[in-house]
């Protein structure tokens, strides 16, 4: 086969590309350059853009011995992940910007060059495993549950998994830090990334508010009286308890929790751990890694990055994803991905729109973060 | 690595045996042909011999040899300190055309953090200077910059006009000549020219050897400060081996150029003609109808050039987009965006460039795998 081995200049893309070479294909390393100036994204071990992560993608390629090329897809990148990460905020969700970018960038524009260029298939250093199923290849959680990955690769469609491999699935990370350390790769020892990489100093709020600017609104409670100010919506997110700054301590003493934040009104509205609790919530652009499932689903769903598999159900309705989880959640942000598990299969996901505070089957129980 | 078609004599070309030679037999003496003592004295007879024979070998005099370490360094040397040099007598710019080298265009642009000016000299469709820009080298111009042969596409200046713009102002006139010698009839004197650039790894020398001719009522200023080894101007100890190589290759190249030109003509009308009998549709060549028949620039409609070159790479051919790579991603050519392309089009052309040893073989195996390359990566929405 013909793999274009997306290298970040990480240990894990570089094993990736290692195994697939072992195993015979026909690899070719890109780095995906997706800042238009590389110096503003972060440098180093911390992130995945800049230009001493091309370099090290650059000296895995040379000890493998594969052709390596750096693709410039930072004005894709801009566009679909940068400015969308922005528009989310701006509208008061919590968008993920890795699965933005696994969705339009790394298995869409990348993919589609890919195969447009003689390719068969995109190879990326992600911790999720690709197992052959009745009905094709199937997506699962890979074996090291602390790395598992599949949450963000969730929004991938049959045809893109027909089209991708994930070697690391199925290996602990310490031991893939060893097999680079074996295999001569230099950044066997280099940090894992964590943060967004497009924002060079981690400060997300600052980062928001240069693009957005300021624009002060009131922190209220829930029954609407105001206990504060803030300097915009976008510096919140559903379930956060830090940065409130509230002058005034809750009646009870005990700590409060963004429950809303609604940029049109500019408020966040505050309250007691319980009222962030959720019991449905509602998805939209639901895609599907195979089948769409026909009648009422049941399984488990993960609600963010490294969240827990939450037993649930789910059924499509008018093109809407409802989900009823079988114990309240918490902290459920819209803009957020629902992610549909069957065991370890990864169903499909949706992007999470409302979240409801009511009990199973009481469906008009008072909508907490709706609209 | 199987054998590859290399078609990149442009970014660098073969090292000449007799380079390779000079080169070995050089790093045998040991010494600092600054020193007084014999072994230095040596060393110095060395690098001397070097400095002649490379005058020669370009129509000029010893003494107006300046060896560097490259063709960077040597535009730098003629822009900067050409700059530097006359700014006191109220020439505060520099005027060069907008297809220059980076080692020109940079460094022109940098002088503004001195408080330098830069008059661009523009150019038409083929990329060459406008026979209605030379009035801009006026009295306030120190140095005019505008190269023989551009590395991009091969085309030709008129340096004819930019002496005669010269003379006219009284700004000094500079050529980086570096895609030039070798392959066409490079003679200082002959040329009128009071600064011209060689790069040693462009003619069969290897990386990291050069050279700067000034004329010798000319008074660079230095650019880096030090020992003031080469002419006051340029500071470091001499690496007389690189240079015995650099005049070796030079010598080879310049007795080899008339040949090289014909073999190179064949070639690239070889090129031209295959291409046109392979029935692919929407290419041609850039740089105007007076170029050097060493480098072949060509434009492929609905194709970016890194995919097509990540498609000859893996068939086995080495070309080079010729413009500047930032961090590896290829941007599209500033020579073609200064004669009017639009920005697809100057991210559709790939750089063929021959050197003494390419052969008709070399030019067939492009021709096998070019048209359905092309193909390919017009499938690239
Ligand atoms: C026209 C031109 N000028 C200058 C240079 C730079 O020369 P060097 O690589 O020796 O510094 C090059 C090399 O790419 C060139 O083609």
């Amino acid at each position: 086969m013909k793999v274009l081995a997306a290298m970040s200049g990480g240990v894990d893309s570089a094993v990736a590309a290692a195994r697939m070479v072992e195993a015979g294909h026909e690899v070719t390393g890109v780095h995906l350059a997706l800042s238009r100036n590389p110096q503003s994204f972060r440098t180093g071990a911390r992130g995945c853009c800049s230009r001493e992560d091309a370099h090290d993608a650059r000296r895995a390629a040379d000890v493998l011995g594969i052709p390596f090329y750096v693709w410039d897809l930072s004005e894709r990148f801009a566009a679909d992940v940068v400015d969308d990460f922005v528009a989310e905020y701006a509208a008061g969700r919590t968008p993920n910007p890795c699965l933005r970018c696994n969705e339009k960038i790394k298995f869409s524009a990348v993919l589609e060059r890919g195969l447009a260029l003689g390719f068969d298939r995109v190879a990326t250093g992600h911790y999720a495993r690709l197992l052959p199923g009745p009905d094709g290849v199937e997506l699962h959680r890979a074996v090291d549950g602390d790395k598992d990955q599949s949450y963000v690769l969730g929004v991938l469609g049959p045809e893109q998994l027909a089209r991708s491999a994930f070697p690391l699935g199925d290996t602990p990370k310490p031991q893939v830090r060893a097999e680079a350390a074996a295999r001569g790769l230099l950044v066997a020892d280099k940090p894992d990334s964590h943060d967004i990489c497009f924002i060079a100093d981690g400060d997300t709020a600052g980062f928001l508010s240069s693009r957005l600017g300021s624009q002060p609104g009131a922190v209220v409670d829930t029954d609407g009286t105001v206990l504060g100010s803030h300097e915009g919506t976008h510096g919140f997110t559903v379930g956060q308890r830090r940065g409130l700054r509230l002058g005034v301590p809750a009646p009870d003493g005990r700590p409060r929790f963004v429950l809303d934040i609604s940029p049109a009104e500019r408020t966040v509205t505050v309250g007691p751990r319980e009222a962030l609790e959720v019991r449905e919530l509602e998805g939209i652009r639901p895609g599907w890694t195979g089948q769409a499932p026909v009648a009422e689903w049941h399984g488990t769903v993960q609600l963010r990055a490294h969240g827990e598999a939450l037993p649930a159900r789910a059924e499509l309705r008018d093109g809407r994803l409802l989900v009823r989880l079988e114990r309240p959640a918490s902290g459920v942000a819209p803009g957020q991905a629902v992610v549909l598990y069957d065991g370890t299969r990864v169903v499909g996901s949706a992007t999470i729109d409302s979240t409801r505070h009511g009990t199973t089957g009481a469906r008009d129980a008072q909508p907490v973060a709706a609209r | 690595m199987s054998a590859r078609v290399y078609l990149d004599h442009a970014a660098g070309t073969v090292v000449s045996p007799a380079a390779r030679t000079a080169l070995v037999e050089g790093l045998a003496l040991t010494g600092n042909p600054s020193s007084l003592h014999a072994s230095g004295r040596a060393a110095r007879r060395l690098l001397e011999e070097s400095r002649e024979s490379l005058a020669a070998s370009l129509g000029a005099h010893p003494g107006e040899v300046v060896l560097t370490s490259g063709g960077t360094e040597g535009d730098n040397l003629a822009v900067r300190g050409g700059w530097r040099a006359r700014r006191a007598e109220g020439r505060d710019a520099v005027a060069v055309s907008t297809v220059e080298h980076l080692a020109v265009a940079a460094t022109a642009a940098a002088l503004a953090e001195d408080g330098g000016r830069v008059v661009g000299l523009g150019v038409d469709a083929d990329g060459r200077v406008r026979e209605d820009v030379w009035d801009r080298v006026d009295e306030r111009v120190a140095v005019a910059s505008v190269m023989w042969v551009n590395n991009e596409t091969g085309t030709l200046q008129p340096l004819d006009r930019l002496v005669e713009a010269c003379r006219r102002s009284g700004a000094w006139s500079h050529s980086d000549a570096v895609q030039a010698v070798g392959v066409l009839d490079v003679d200082f004197a002959a040329s009128g020219l009071d600064l011209l650039t060689v790069s040693g790894h462009k003619l069969g020398a290897p990386v990291g050897v050069g050279a700067l001719l000034v004329r010798r009522e000319v008074r660079l200023h230095p650019v880096g400060s030090g020992g003031g080894q080469e002419r006051d101007i340029r500071s470091g100890t001499v690496p007389a081996a690189l240079a015995a190589a650099l005049a070796a290759a030079c010598a080879e190249a310049v007795a080899g150029r008339a040949e090289h030109r014909r073999r190179a003509s064949e070639l690239t009308g070889r090129l031209l003609a295959g291409l046109a009998a392979s029935g692919l549709e929407g290419w041609r060549r850039n740089g105007g109808g007076e170029v050097s028949p060493a480098v072949v620039n060509l434009g492929f409609e609905g194709v970016r050039a890194d995919d097509l070159l990540m498609l000859l790479d893996a068939a086995g051919i080495d070309c080079s987009t010729g413009s500047a790579c930032s961090a590896g991603v290829v941007q599209p050519s500033a020579v073609l965006l200064a004669a009017g392309a639009d920005e697809a089009t100057a991210r559709s052309a790939l750089r063929f460039s021959f050197g003494p040893t390419t052969t008709a073989e070399d030019v067939d195996a492009l021709l096998r795998v070019l048209p359905g390359a092309v193909r390919t990566a017009r499938r690239v929405a």
